[in-house]
């Protein structure tokens, strides 16, 4: 009786743990961003090392570079001479070692998390790893995915695999029918709440259920991005029909017999009946409301009509100030400055249209700045053909060029000190967004529904007033 | 890595529970291609004043941290991103280890490949450390103990193939080219190929 963190690990390893050595284990994929790999390069270039598997290696850019529209990306206007150069020398070092890039003039580059499922680089049973903490995504897949450090990204990159002890694992069963104008991102969010930011540490997550079973592959990834905010380093759901009709034609999937073949593979991943987990959690779709943090870290959630709780820890209290908000009222009360609509959590087209379904004949509140950040090109190309940067654009927000943006604040797109922010993004953690910066996580519809209203807003009130 | 084997310092309190990367290394810091330097920018939004001014009453800042290179933070230290900026940022100001009752996964993955120490003690020792800022800890890798000024003696639990590697100087990287052998092997043999 296996899980399916057993199945997948079990096919990697090529050298087994023991007491005294972790385990070396193959990694089957490597994406690579511009801000956690230099060193690494550095490293090798030092050592005189090439990289092991370029053919396992996929480059983007996404997470220092500008996403203000320009109509060349000659023209990119990089927020400091910093952020050029790590730019420049991820061109360079992709250049040096033979790294497929799709950098600025590929209509297929975006963020790392977003860029990798819709090539269909993202498969079933890999192991896939990339210097930044939501590789957790790919997970949705079926895949073993987590994040790494850069003197990891070196390991990866000089022999294409890590040493890894083996992580325990923790079984999430969702059930239920999620109720209207509940989403993806209120399932996670609720599960976070529930077992706190360190709930998951040490552990892999299985999301299981009826209701993960019901989720389109976009809400999946939505749920496996925020497994690290829970404390896990992966998040993975068993491979189905869902999974495989996603892939299926995607440009990097195998044809024809092979893709039969991939598919019978691919199906006996699932954990097998009666497998052991070292912890279980459920939780209950069917109870659940839209979401909202109220604090500095994505535990500190509740129901959008719920009260802000109180808390004699200082910790609690010192987050609640740096909020400035008051326990015992709801977070409806809160005026809002900036929405952002994006990330490697939200930016996919199916979020956006979550959103754009609301804002359709609206106009973003008088006062309000609203950012919307495509997660890739692809995204982008796709939202523009349904016209959806026409309905964001009518309503009022901006209407971006694809990258992490605002959900990490470092190539430029931030908000002011003071300002609350409504992000579909994954940390609101203190300046996250910018110095003094508050940041409300929230679902697309909910994000949206705040910036028609210009406060915190529960997305059910407006879908109501579109159906009178 | 040398200095590793026996930390002997003061300490510095930072209780606050779940500290987060983004508080330890804030992104804006992130766009450099050298991970030298990173100290100048360690905690800097809590550090300094949103006019630029030291804020005097965080606990870095008050003169009797100066020379600390043990760290104490409240549970949970180094939650968030991947970010191994975060690492840096702390030796290069001069710490050499952190002392919580949990710490983040990843976080605690690249201290170890960096010789900073992640070292998890029990609850009653936790609060006793963070009671009494200042205080004097030895903390001896070799054995895995850390030592209180009155003679107290505990043991604590890390990583031992790190430890190990961190005592005899074993360079990760090179560990694993000396299975390149078995790498090809795997690679040759698997049943079906990414």
């Amino acid at each position: 009786m296996q899980t399916m963190l057993d199945k997948i690990w079990d096919e990697h390893v090529v050298v087994p743990e023991t007491a005294e050595t972790p385990a070396i284990l193959y990694i089957d994929l490597h994406i690579i961003h511009e801000v956690t790999t230099p060193q690494a390069f550095s490293k090798l270039r030092e050592l005189g090392l090439p990289v092991r598997r370029p053919d396992l290696t996929l480059a983007t850019m996404d997470h220092s570079t500008p996403t203000t529209p320009v109509r060349t990306f000659k023209d990119l206007a990089v927020i400091s001479k910093g952020a050029l150069n790590q730019i420049r020398q991820m061109e360079r070092n992709c250049g040096d070692f033979n790294i497929e890039l799709l950098g600025f003039d590929s209509e297929y580059r975006g963020i790392v998390h977003v860029m990798g499922p819709e090539l269909g680089a993202t498969q079933p049973g890999k192991t896939i790893v990339c210097g930044d903490s939501h590789s957790s995504t790919h997970g949705a897949f079926g895949a073993l995915a987590f994040g790494i450090g850069t003197t990891e990204v070196g390991h990866v990159l000089a022999t294409q695999c890590l040493l890894q002890r083996k992580p325990r694992t923790l079984s999430v069963e969702i059930n239920g029918q999620l109720p209207p104008g509940v989403s993806a991102k209120d399932i996670i969010l609720a599960l976070i709440g529930k077992i706190g930011v360190q709930g998951g540490t040490g552990h892999v997550i299985e999301y299981r259920g009826n209701t993960i079973r019901s989720l389109d592959m976009e809400q999946r990834m939505t749920i496996c991005n925020m497994s690290i905010e829970g404390g896990a380093r992966a998040g993975m759901i068993a491979p189905d029909d869902t999974t495989f009709n996603y892939l299926h034609g995607r440009q990097r999937v195998p044809t024809g017999h092979a893709w039969d073949s991939a598919v019978l593979r691919w199906r006996s991943l699932h954990t097998d009946d009666n497998a052991k987990f070292d912890m279980s959690v459920s939780l209950d779709a069917s109870s659940l409301q839209p979401m909202v943090t109220f604090g500095t870290n994505p535990g500190m959630v509740i129901g959008i009509n719920d009260p802000v709780p109180a808390s004699d820890d200082p910790s609690f209290k010192k987050a609640l100030d740096y909020m400035q908000v008051t326990p015992g009222r709801p977070m409806t009360e809160n005026d809002v400055d900036v929405v952002f609509i994006g990330s490697c959590t939200n930016g996919r087209l199916s979020d956006l249209q979550e959103a754009a379904s609301l804002l359709e004949g609206r106009k973003v509140a008088a006062g309000v700045r609203m950012l919307v950040v495509p997660g890739s090109q692809q995204v982008k190309n796709q939202a523009e053909a349904l016209g959806l940067d026409r309905i964001f654009k009518d309503a009022g927000a901006e209407w971006r060029e694809a990258g992490c943006s605002m959900c990490i604040g470092m190539n430029g797109d931030i908000a002011l000190p003071g300002q609350l922010s409504v992000s579909t993004s994954n940390r609101n953690f203190e300046g996250r967004q910018g110095i003094g910066a508050r940041t409300v996580l929230a679902s697309p519809a909910t994000a949206a529904a705040s910036a028609v209203r210009g406060k915190v807003a529960d997305p059910r009130s407006l879908a109501r007033e579109q159906r009178q | 890595m040398s200095g590793i084997a026996k930390i002997k310092s003061r300490t510095v309190v930072l209780a606050t529970t779940d500290i987060d990367t983004d508080q330890i290394i804030a992104a804006r810091f992130l766009t450099t291609t050298s991970r030298d330097g990173l100290g100048a920018h360690l905690f800097n939004d809590l550090r300094y004043r949103s006019d630029g001014a030291l804020n005097e009453s965080f606990p870095l800042n008050v003169p009797s941290a100066e020379g600390c290179e043990i760290l104490v933070a409240g549970n949970n230290f180094g939650c968030g991103s991947s970010r191994e900026h975060a690492p840096w940022a702390l030796l290069d100001y001069g710490f050499k280890a952190v002392i919580s009752t949990e710490i983040a996964d990843i976080f605690r993955s690249n201290a170890l490949k960096n010789g900073l120490l992640p070292v998890l003690v029990d609850k009653p020792l936790h609060a006793r450390l963070l009671n009494e800022p200042g205080l004097e800890l030895t903390i001896d890798l070799a054995d895995t103990s850390l030592t209180l000024p009155d003679g107290t003696r505990v043991s604590f639990e890390i990583d031992g193939f790190a430890r190990h590697c961190l005592l005899e100087g074993i360079d990760q990287l090179g560990f694993l080219q000396q299975h390149s052998e078995a790498i090809r092997t795997f690679e040759e043999r698997r049943s079906w190929t990414p």
